[in-house]
């Protein structure tokens, strides 16, 4: 690894991958960090591997990445799998470790393509063993075949559910139920969006596609709950839920949950990046122009990370971020970084009509995110339950970082990542003072785990 | 808004003095441009060390720890206080010369509270130290607590007493007039006849406006803490020669010092963790706890403290305006003083004199 690049690029997902591409072709020195040990982010995660049958059984739009993968293979661009970010500065140091050993690089331009994580929602019982995220499921599905032995219940939100759903029923998986937190209300409100979304009607087409098959082969689906829990001593046992004004339960050993994706803004957070927050897609997101530049010179974002606009739009985005960072490198002048950017950017907008209707149709109910159980476990890493956060707030401390540095909550291993989002909820509500003017916590490197002897390690010269 | 005492600083040192001076029946009002405790007082390293302070401090500290060992008596709270000593570890024979000659100084001025220990007692007391050190200076009263927690604690007494807080309220203007200070800001205009600035990192501008600058600077000591571990050492580890302070906490994380700055935009009040310093402080833990290899590091962060050229603080009666005082500049080791610092402050407004020896301390030294 060399210690400094023109370009460093954090992400192999689509977006990165067409940057890296683009970049590269153009003759630049690009290095692409990722932390899988293969290109394709977590949409196209295993694609140079995945068995042709276990592909079908995913789906077509999973095979889109071949190409961008190829392309990538390709190319002149170095890629840097297994290799974790653990700093990102204003001044572009990057943090990383790759092969165990740490490094400090520095380039002059630093892409940020680390995509999105699913939305972390507290509700009593979600971190008893059984209860697993539906994109961590996927994942051992995707990369190792292993599914659910003894059927699972999917609960939550987001198109990532019903997909999830379908193929597990097409791996012969039993499909108890699947209890989405949609209701009537979020059909309504989306109704108006509905035309420009059926533009791009594949994204729709392909939603009803999953839920006919699922309605055909018996699987409960139902709209509008609500009270989600999950109950079991050791681990998961049983579920219950509130639908149409009943209560209901039922056992399973098994429950994904999902309640859509949220930018993953730990490294544009670390590197001073600004934020603001998205109220459409209930989340934090970086500041960016048309070009996916950041308020910081020198840093741009493109793709989920951005804002949640999934892998086509991704891919588009990381094309248009690469033409500027061409212009920035003076690779190319302004007219030429315009006219190879059109493309891309007509392509990007028509994928993007889909999104106000899937934000309204998918929107969480706040009173979820503000957690409304008092008992639940908000901080996984320092297991601080609501009860705490509201005692902490009550007791003077009114934003997220006082209660961070009272209660612990937020300073664990995960950095914050799990529980950030519910504590701003929890403060705005307790407050009064709405989730755009609230703080963020700070966010403290290492972003990830970086060992004592990895740090000591690094510049041998220095001396006290 | 009238009030007896206008106490600009929210943190520790205002607390504790505000605390002190409602105790005396007087009441105050702090004026705090952020929250308590979002700079020092919030994210220091929580030492309660009297060991290798400056003679000129050693009054003070041993008057502090006793404050400490009650503390819950002053707060209602024992503020997470521990007390298994403080170590100064010597790995060479140039080591235990330079902690011997601390020791006779020590012992030269009459006190007792620190001691020459030998190899034997030294692994008793940190048996998972690296086998290679030969002896350690130890003051057996030391330890730490929370500093948050502690600042939460005071904050809450005072709260108690009738003590305001007014917090994200920024000073805009400080003036005297018919013998009384008007202070304006953005949020009202407060006016008591007695003003103290304890104001950390700012006070030197709040010195400034009262005719009396000092060369207070800003700096960012930068700490980092690891995941949790079963316990394996009990007293805190400093080093004779190493730049290091380090802590095994009551959660079983580690928490590494040493000093070492980040650096730091004060204006936009942002440090940036200088990453080659700490790779220091982490060879420094690998030379004494080279086990410790693969604990990984949580956390990393930075904090602003109040610096003066001698590391000493100030501690006085303002000497060019009537009825101000000042409590600032601590060098990044004013948490174990603070809860005697309130009560040097509160004798010095209410009496007109300390019972405690601060002439080191006053700002007509610079």
């Amino acid at each position: 690894m060399k210690e400094n690049y023109p370009l460093v690029i954090i992400g192999a997902g689509p977006a990165g991958l067409a940057a890296a591409t683009v970049a590269a072709d153009h003759g630049v020195e690009v290095a692409l960090l990722d932390e899988q040990p293969a290109p394709g982010g977590q949409i196209f995660r295993g694609i140079e591997a995945a068995p042709d049958e276990r592909a079908d059984k995913l789906g077509p739009e999973y095979l889109r990445g071949e190409k961008l993968v190829s392309a990538f293979r390709n190319s002149s661009a170095r890629y840097y799998p297994d290799t974790k970010v653990w700093s990102l500065s204003e001044q572009r140091d990057i943090g990383v470790i790759h092969q165990q050993q740490a490094h400090m690089i520095s380039a002059e331009q630093v892409l940020i393509a680390n995509g999105a994580f699913e939305r972390p929602v507290p509700f009593p019982g979600w971190t008893l063993p059984g209860v697993m995220n539906a994109g961590a499921g996927q994942i051992l599905f995707k990369g190792s075949g292993i599914v659910p032995a003894d059927g699972v219940v999917l609960a939550g939100s987001g198109p990532l559910l019903l997909l999830l759903a379908w193929q597990y029923l097409r791996a012969g998986v039993r499909v108890k139920a699947v209890l989405d937190t949609i209701s009537r209300g979020n059909y309504i409100k989306a109704l108006p969006k509905l035309p420009s979304a059926l533009l791009v009607h594949h994204h729709i087409t392909q939603g009803l596609r999953y839920q006919q098959t699922l309605r055909l082969a018996g699987v409960e689906l139902h709209n509008g709950i609500r009270d989600l829990q999950a109950h079991g001593a050791e681990s998961l046992e049983s579920i219950s839920y509130r639908h149409k004004g009943s209560n209901h339960t039922l056992e399973t050993d098994s429950l994904m949950i999902h309640f859509g994706i949220i930018p993953n803004i730990h490294l544009s957070q670390a590197a001073g990046c600004d934020h603001f927050w998205h109220k459409r897609q209930q989340c934090w997101r970086p500041e960016l122009d048309e070009w996916g530049s950041s308020s910081v010179k020198g840093i741009l974002i493109a793709g989920d990370g951005g804002g949640i606009g999934g892998a086509r739009t991704a891919e588009h985005a990381g094309r248009i971020a690469a033409f500027r960072v061409l212009y920035n490198l003076g690779v190319m002048n302004q007219q030429e970084m315009h006219l190879e950017a059109k493309q891309d950017r007509k392509w990007m907008k028509a994928d993007l009509r889909i999104r106000p209707f899937l934000e309204k149709l998918f929107r969480i109910p706040e009173s979820m995110l503000r957690v409304p159980h008092d008992d639940t476990i908000v901080c996984r890493c320092e297991e601080v339950t609501a009860r705490e956060i509201r005692a902490a707030i009550a007791d003077g401390h009114s934003d997220s970082n006082q209660v961070k540095f009272y209660t612990r909550c937020g300073m664990g291993p995960c950095q914050g990542r799990q529980c950030s989002q519910a504590v701003a909820h929890i403060v705005a509500d307790q407050t009064s003072i709405p989730l755009q003017q609230s703080t963020q916590f700070r966010i403290r490197p290492p972003l990830k785990p970086l060992t004592l002897g990895q740090l000591a390690s690094l510049y041998p010269d220095e001396t006290e | 808004m009238k009030t007896d005492v206008i106490i600009i600083g929210g943190g520790l040192m205002g607390s504790s003095t505000a605390l002190q001076l409602a105790m005396r029946g007087m009441h105050c009002t702090i004026v705090e441009k952020e929250s308590p405790g979002r700079h020092a007082s919030g994210v220091n390293a929580g030492g309660l060390r009297q060991l290798n302070r400056n003679p000129a401090e050693i009054p003070l500290t041993v008057e502090a720890a006793k404050m400490w060992r009650n503390i819950e008596s002053l707060v209602d709270s024992d503020c997470d206080a521990r007390f298994p000593g403080q170590l100064r570890v010597a790995e060479n024979s140039d080591d235990l010369d330079l902690l011997e000659q601390r020791a006779a100084l020590l012992h030269s001025l009459g006190y007792r509270h620190e001691e020459m220990i030998g190899r034997k007692e030294l692994y008793q007391l940190a048996p998972a130290l690296a086998p290679h050190c030969v002896g350690a200076l130890i003051c057996r009263e030391d330890g730490y607590a929370r500093p948050f927690h502690a600042l939460t604690a005071f904050r809450h007494k005072a709260r108690s007493l009738g003590v305001e807080y007014r917090v994200n309220t920024i000073v805009d203007g400080i003036e005297r007039e018919a013998g009384n200070w008007r202070i304006t800001t953005r949020k009202g205009e407060f006016q008591a006849p007695v003003l103290v600035n304890c104001a950390g990192g700012w006070a030197g501008q709040i010195a400034a406006s009262l005719g009396e600058p000092v060369p207070l600077k800003p700096a960012a000591p930068m700490l980092m803490v690891t995941e949790r571990l079963p316990h394996f050492i009990e007293p805190v580890i400093g080093s004779a020669s190493r730049k290091l302070s380090f802590k095994q906490m009551q959660n079983g994380t580690l928490l590494v010092g040493g000093a070492h700055l980040a650096s730091l935009d004060f204006h936009k009040e942002k440090s940036e963790i200088k990453w080659p310093k700490l790779a220091v402080s982490a060879r420094s833990i690998m030379a004494l706890f080279p086990q410790l290899k693969d604990v990984r590091i949580v956390r990393v962060w930075a904090g602003i403290e109040a610096f003066m050229p001698d590391n000493l603080p100030v501690i006085c009666k303002s000497s060019t305006a009537e009825d101000a005082y000042h409590a600032f500049g601590f060098s990044a080791h004013g948490f174990q003083l603070s809860p005697l610092i309130g009560r040097i402050l509160a004798e010095l407004i209410v009496d007109g004199t300390s019972n405690f020896p601060i002439e080191p301390f006053n700002i007509t030294r610079f």
